[in-house]
């Protein structure tokens, strides 16, 4: 139990070195780093992240809109088949009935309702799940000349999954348009979106999200216009509402760009965008037609200003105003040039931290780490003397190696992970005390000092094993099932435990049979 | 040198005849813990229930918890909780769940900015939706469960089945008194409080393992003593372990609790709790719960015997 032979020893020394070297990046810059890594990568990359509680930032969880993602999608089934209906000329009873889950429309013909069936049904898409693949959409007739077309479940599973992929890729736009951020932006579960970012508060992430940004250009309706083709939107612009025509002249997909800016007359934030070809030359001519005539300028169904057409406009671009600061008009423009989201989405969690809170944290964490260090350092040597010192060695060297591992895993360092990390101080010394109490027992037996040893080693080490696997189980099932810092405890703790059992069987007892052989002692812990 | 002895050699305490006291001792505080979780109830944080919490500084470098109740009152923002935070200057607001939902969790926030931000640095933000506080009550019970579940199936294989019961029992008894010293010391329950949960599972159970290793150890051993006696011996054995186990564990809770800051006060002081309990247990209900779940030494299987130590220590020498 003793002797070790020259490759063990150097394995083991090896580790405890290459655990020290691992956390070498965090005391480093990123450019020392780089000027290190010049030829070869002597230097590993990996550091340890600071938690959001730590060093200040904010975590919003946004979840999308269902019941508005549903209305959308059956919207969008009812234009198409209006339009399958009108381009196979068949004719309908009613209109196309909109319902909780699809549509329905009535076609007293059989011969056409027989003739459309095969064609609507196209509309319906497999969605593959696991080796079977089930309909997007079910179209049956439901007796009564009546087709009805429903989304199946599966089928709007799918589409929140890809409203949600799509919105993903523009939130992370969105939020981090120079992608000089260090922000995240994950999807989580199959509706939400996670978004971390140091340094920001809440506020800030939400804003700079913002709405769904679906911006259209309409007419201003005439006070005689047919009621069926218009539409009363309230009006950022001064209050009240406004009346609009139902059709859209252009649309924000047309924009190729939106900047913010000032206007030069009135020195008022504004928004400068750009059409392409087709918004370019639709936009020339409904304003060629139009002089003198309002139009309305609505983003997520709120008309935010309504100019005059004063003359034509040509060259593709105009500018938005409507009582913007120039933070507002910098984010809606970002948000205006990366698209429209394809749904609405709402804030469920969200948890900010000031960087002034976090430093605080950080400076309590440090002393409780080292009043805690201190104090067990102090009661193991006074309970063990030079075997206790050994413990402190192999404590020392568990933290380094948490560290190295942590900085390897890129793992995330919260306030509750320094918990488990003071913890594990107070714990891992067990290990030793296991060995070192089994030593004075068997000594009390009658053993020789070195068999005393032999015998603490060997039998402590299958209840060093039990003993940490039950915390190590409850670690995992935290890691698995817990969220946001909690998670950072869990992390700690269980790397905790796996360098712990390391340093116990290997480093420990290196150290103990090189003090062995050097003082020889006839007795041990008396 | 002379070394620290907290307990002296062979100690001849006589843990299980103490029963007769430990078990109606154990008995009344988990009554008295059960009957606190129905009547205090938890005090509950915003992840569990919902709604908004804030951790303000005043700038003044004091502040009057008695004006921000007031104050708060005057926001029309439904019941708030109003406490002070570690030190004169740091207060808690936590707001409940708004019936608006996120409009109103969000208006929560504006106007706790538009009201506080004049005198009051507002450092830390919450806000939990009714969603993600029930998902985050159904993933705590699931995770503690799931863990109770999974380290019981570990202790059924590596011991007898009466030993996983015993140590189970002894678990849930800290489970109990854990939820009742929440409920009486009116500490926050929340995600934290999950972690302080799981570790405590963890770490009395760490506990028992070490004295029912010992216990069993001593059944291969002496065949002919009667289970009592063997405990006695056991407990004894490992108590000096127990001891100096603890006090180092305890050692660095305190440097916790006292500073590591008030986010995970709570946190710290439910563990200090926790391994206090945890270590009793083990030595007053684990260990004598065997003899009524009728653990006879003729259940431990023989076969598994490890050979004498020493042996052993010389082969393993040898074959490195």
């Amino acid at each position: 139990m003793l002797r070790f032979s020259l490759y063990k020893t150097l394995a083991i020394l090896l580790t405890c070195f290459f655990g020290a070297y691992l956390t070498l990046p965090n005391f480093l810059t990123r450019e020392q780093i780089k000027a290190a890594n010049g030829v070869f990568s002597i230097v590993p990359t990996g550091t340890i992240v600071l938690g959001l509680d730590l060093q200040g930032g904010a975590y919003v969880a946004f979840e999308v809109d269902k019941a508005d993602l549903v209305k959308k999608e059956i919207e969008t089934l009812r234009d198409d088949v209006r339009r399958i209906l009108r381009e196979a000329k068949v004719s309908i009873s009613g209109g196309v009935g909109m319902q909780a889950r699809g549509v329905q429309v009535r076609i007293p013909d059989d011969a056409d309702r027989a003739k459309i069936l095969p064609k609507l049904r196209e509309l319906a898409q497999p969605i593959l799940s696991g080796a079977s693949s089930q309909p997007s959409m079910i179209v049956a007739e439901a007796g009564d000349k009546l087709v009805q077309l429903s989304l199946t479940d599966p089928g709007i599973e799918d589409k929140i999954r890809n409203a949600v992929d799509k919105a993903r890729q523009v939130f992370e736009k969105r939020i981090n348009p120079d992608g000089t951020l260090e922000a995240s932006v994950q999807r989580q579960g199959s509706d939400r979106i996670l978004v971390q970012a140091p340094g920001m508060t809440a506020e800030e992430i939400e804003r700079r999200v913002g709405g769904i940004a679906k911006l259209e250009f309409k007419m201003v309706a005439d006070p005689g216009a047919n009621p069926a083709e218009v539409e009363t939107l309230p009006s950022k612009d001064g209050g009240g509402q406004i009346t609009v025509e139902r059709r859209v002249l252009v649309q924000g997909e047309d924009l190729t760009g939106a900047d913010s800016g000032f206007d030069q007359r009135t020195g008022e934030a504004v928004i400068n965008f750009r059409f392409n070809q087709k918004g370019a030359s639709q936009f020339a001519r409904v304003t060629s037609d139009n002089i003198g005539k309002p139009f309305a300028i609505v983003l997520d169904g709120n008309v935010i200003s309504a100019p005059v057409i004063r003359s034509a406009i040509t060259g593709g671009q105009g500018q938005i105003s409507g009582n913007f600061t120039l933070e507002s008009a910098t984010n809606l423009a970002t948000q205006l040039r990366f698209g429209a989201l394809p749904a609405k989405f709402t804030v469920v969690e969200r948890r900010s931290v000031g960087a002034g809170l976090g430093q605080d944290a950080v400076e309590a964490g440090k002393l409780a780490a080292l009043v805690a260090t201190v104090l067990v350092v102090a009661f193991t040597i006074a309970s063990y003397g030079i075997l206790g010192t050994i413990a402190v060695i192999a404590l020392i060297v568990n933290v380094v190696l948490i560290f190295g591992l942590m900085s390897l895993l890129h793992a995330t360092l919260t306030l509750p992970g320094i918990a488990g990390i003071v913890l594990t101080v107070g714990v891992a010394v067990d290990s030793n005390v296991l060995v070192y109490e089994r030593v004075r027992e068997e000594q009390r037996l009658g053993r020789s000092a070195v068999a005393a040893l032999d015998a603490g080693f060997s039998r402590a080490f299958a209840t060093i094993m039990d003993a940490n696997i039950t915390t190590f189980i409850a670690g995992l099932v935290l890691f698995v099932m817990g969220s946001g810092t909690v998670k950072g405890f869990a992390v700690t703790l269980c790397l905790g435990i796996v360098t712990t059992v390391f340093t116990a069987f290997t480093l420990t007892r290196l150290i103990t049979a090189w003090w062995y052989r050097w003082s020889k002692p006839k007795t041990i812990l008396a | 040198m002379k070394l620290l002895r907290i307990v002296p050699d062979d100690t001849k305490y006589p843990f299980m005849k103490w029963r007769r006291w430990s078990f109606p001792f154990s008995a009344l505080i988990s009554v008295i813990s059960v009957v606190a979780f129905f009547t205090l109830g938890m005090n509950v944080g915003i992840d569990f229930r919902g709604g908004s919490l804030f951790e303000m500084q005043a700038k003044s470098g004091k502040a009057d918890i008695a004006a921000i109740r007031a104050q708060v009152a005057g926001l029309n923002i439904g019941g708030a909780e109003i406490q002070a935070f570690g030190t004169d200057a740091d207060v808690l607001v936590q707001v409940e769940l708004q019936p608006d939902g996120e409009i109103g969790q969000k208006r929560v926030v504006d106007l706790m900015h538009s009201t506080f931000d004049k005198d009051f640095e507002i450092r830390r933000t919450e806000t939990v939706g009714p969603r993600v506080s029930g998902e985050l009550v159904r993933d705590g019970t699931i995770g503690v469960l799931l863990a109770l579940v999974a380290i019981t199936i570990y202790l059924w294989f590596r011991f007898e089945w009466e030993f996983a019961v015993g140590a189970m029992i002894a678990t849930m008894h800290d489970l109990v008194l854990t939820i009742g010293f929440y409920a009486i010391a009116r500490l926050h329950f929340d995600q934290t409080s999950i972690a302080a949960i799981l570790t405590i599972v963890g770490y009395s159970l760490n506990d028992t393992v070490v004295i029912y290793d010992r216990i069993r150890e001593m059944m291969r051993k002496y065949k002919r003593m009667s289970i009592g006696e063997m405990m006695d011996i056991a407990v004894n054995a490992t108590l000096s372990r127990s001891v100096v186990t603890h006090v180092t564990v305890l050692l660095a809770l305190i440097g916790l609790v006292i500073f590591g800051g008030e986010v995970i006060r709570g946190f710290s002081l439910a563990m200090l709790f926790g391994v206090v309990v945890g270590t009793y247990s083990s030595v007053f209900i684990a260990a004598p719960i065997l003899i009524y779940l009728g653990v006879k030494v003729a259940d431990v299987k023989t076969e598994t015997v490890e050979p004498p130590a020493r042996a052993k220590g010389a082969s393993a020498a040898k074959a490195v």
